[in-house]
């Protein structure tokens, strides 16, 4: 069965999502993502938006978060304040697992989603933080989507957004930051994860047809490749329920 | 009141202004067009998570310095295109915030502290690169003299914090949100999620209710329990039907898909864009206007579901 490098992506994403984690969705693939974990292996995750929309039923796949699509057959409609509130308390925070992308990734995962060259006088300008800055600070686990290419996995953010593990180990707790950081990046051609001791990023998995050799050539820094293995292409199964559950316009796939 | 009279009344030119609303849903647009068409210019904008209404703010050459967390539409426009070329040509003036961080300024305006704490951002840029310089800050009172400040925990390490991050109060000139319902005296119902829409207007010296619908205060009476901002809040009640328009308004209409689409292609090209400025918001004498010149089959295809709250099965490629 054939399939696109999103529908890879999204399919590994959902397999990170837990059954019963509180999942905290961005805009566009995170949303299939936490849709179809609902579908397939988490049918008791719940998935909510800093827009204050908790438990979202999701009939049809949102285009922002913001979208009027998030209201439907919610638990409660609370506001920004409750939905950050949720993932700085300390005890619904630790349930929460996040779903972020950003224009760059560092070694240890922290994200720039704001300026490509000087703050005041970019060359490009992005959307900026929107929550990721709070997502990245309070909750305990975070997928990250990035695609694979040299210019977005850079030794050094032109913009630190949101923090990973800012500068390796103990980096979150000196400066200030509750406990937490990235658990897995998620790109189109593979899978990376954080060493416990370390806190650098090495690779995790190639996806089928893609070698460690390949992904390194797309990669501005070098990354630790011993521990990789193959990831499982998605199954029929998976497939079906993202294409014809989650996203039957394509509006995202 | 019209609205051609609230925005010439409350929106002076270089005002501060905060407008309601997230990304693709229930930003004031009816306000956006009129105070494009009214061409205020050099205001301080501040917006949360804010896509079209600020996007054609800064395309109609309003804005001068903008605050914000987020400037996107969504998969229209995940980066809000007029804001892009605006900073990147360097006519804008910005400053990042997160999205809490916005919504605990805003907070802090609206309870009357100068500032709130909050666990989120430190160790990021956020905090060490300011948009606006010191000495900008110092020149105008409306500013605080600092982005955000770091504060060692001064209950020790109660509630599991060593430090927390100080974000200043928000306290614009006038807030302008567009909700589903209100009284002629100003109180408003909103249906649906609320955003940071109340404590943007309780934070606000003056306010701007557009609504969809504009009823006697008794029928707001009936539910206390379902209205959010009381009647002395605000400064001006217009009824300004699509107000939201192209973007959402639960439980009335969706967000047109072929407007933001079309909206990104003139947004992308200078002569394309001054024709869109023109023809839509300059030659039109107000919003009712601006939407008579819209398909008519597209406006009855976005009408809400009444199950749902939006159109359902709408095509949004």
């Amino acid at each position: 069965m054939t399939y696109s490098a999103r529908e890879m992506m999204a399919v590994a994403a959902a397999r990170e999502i837990k059954d019963g984690d509180i999942v905290f969705c961005g805009t566009g693939i995170s949303m299939l993502a936490a849709m179809a974990a609902k579908h397939i292996s988490a049918p008791n995750s719940v998935i909510f938006f800093e827009t204050g929309a908790i438990d979202a039923q999701l009939e049809e796949v949102p285009m922002a978060v913001g979208d009027p699509r998030v209201m439907l057959g919610a638990a409660v409609h609370g506001s920004l304040a409750d939905a950050f509130g949720f993932m700085q308390n300390r005890f619904t925070g630790e349930h929460v697992v996040g779903i972020l992308g950003a224009a760059q990734i560092d070694p240890f995962g922290n994200l720039n989603s704001t300026v490509i060259g000087d703050y005041t006088s970019p060359r490009v300008r992005f959307s900026g933080s929107g929550g990721a800055c709070d997502v990245g600070s309070f909750v305990g686990r975070t997928i990250l989507f990035m695609q694979q290419e040299e210019r977005k996995f850079v030794p050094r953010l032109d913009y630190l957004t949101c923090p990973g593990y800012l500068d390796g180990p103990r980096g979150r707790e000196r400066a200030g930051l509750p406990p937490g950081g990235p658990e897995v990046v998620i790109t189109n051609m593979a899978t990376f994860r954080f060493d416990e001791s370390s806190r650098r990023m090495y690779l995790a998995g190639c996806y089928p047809g893609v070698t460690r050799e390949q992904v390194l050539e797309r990669m501005g820094f070098a990354v630790e490749t011993g521990r990789a293995l193959p990831v499982a292409p998605p199954t029929p199964h998976e497939l079906d329920i993202l294409r014809n559950k989650c996203d039957p316009q394509r509006l995202i796939l | 009141m019209s609205l051609q009279e609230a925005v010439d009344r409350y929106v002076a030119d270089s005002a501060h202004i905060s407008i309601g609303g997230f990304t693709v849903n229930r930003n004031p647009m009816a306000a956006v067009y009129e105070i494009i068409r009214q061409k205020k210019t050099g205001l301080h904008l501040y917006a949360h998570s804010n896509g079209q209404g600020v996007d054609e703010l800064i395309g109609g050459g309003c804005v001068a310095r903008l605050e914000i967390a987020y400037a996107g539409s969504g998969r229209f426009a995940p980066t809000c295109i007029c804001f892009r070329k605006a900073v990147e040509s360097g006519c804008l003036q910005v400053e990042d915030y997160s999205n809490y961080q916005m919504t605990l300024r805003f907070a802090a305006g609206a309870m009357g502290v100068p500032f709130l704490p909050v666990r989120s951002g430190m160790g990021t840029d956020i905090v060490t690169h300011w948009g606006f310089p010191a000495e900008l800050r110092q020149a105008d009172e409306r500013l605080p003299d600092q982005k955000l400040v770091a504060l060692e925990n001064p209950f020790g390490n109660w509630g599991e914090a060593s430090t927390v991050l100080l974000v200043p109060a928000i306290r614009p000139d006038v807030t302008i949100i567009h909700v589903q319902t209100a009284d002629r005296a100003g109180t408003v119902r909103i249906d649906g999620l609320p955003f940071t829409d109340i404590e943007q207007a309780k934070a606000a010296r003056r306010v701007i209710v557009t609504c969809e619908t504009l009823v006697d205060k008794e029928n707001l009476r009936d539910h206390p329990e379902y209205n959010q901002l009381p009647f002395f809040c605000v400064d001006a009640v217009v009824h300004a039907p699509h107000g939201a328009f192209p973007t959402a308004c639960y439980r009335h209409y969706d967000y047109d898909p072929a407007f933001l689409n079309q909206y990104r292609h003139w947004a992308q090209d200078p002569q394309r864009h001054a024709d869109y400025l023109k023809r839509y918001i300059h030659d039109t004498p107000d919003h009712a206007a601006f939407m008579a010149l819209q398909d008519p089959r597209q406006i009855e295809r976005i009408q809400a579901d009444p199950r749902t709250g939006y159109a359902s099965g709408l095509d949004r490629r």
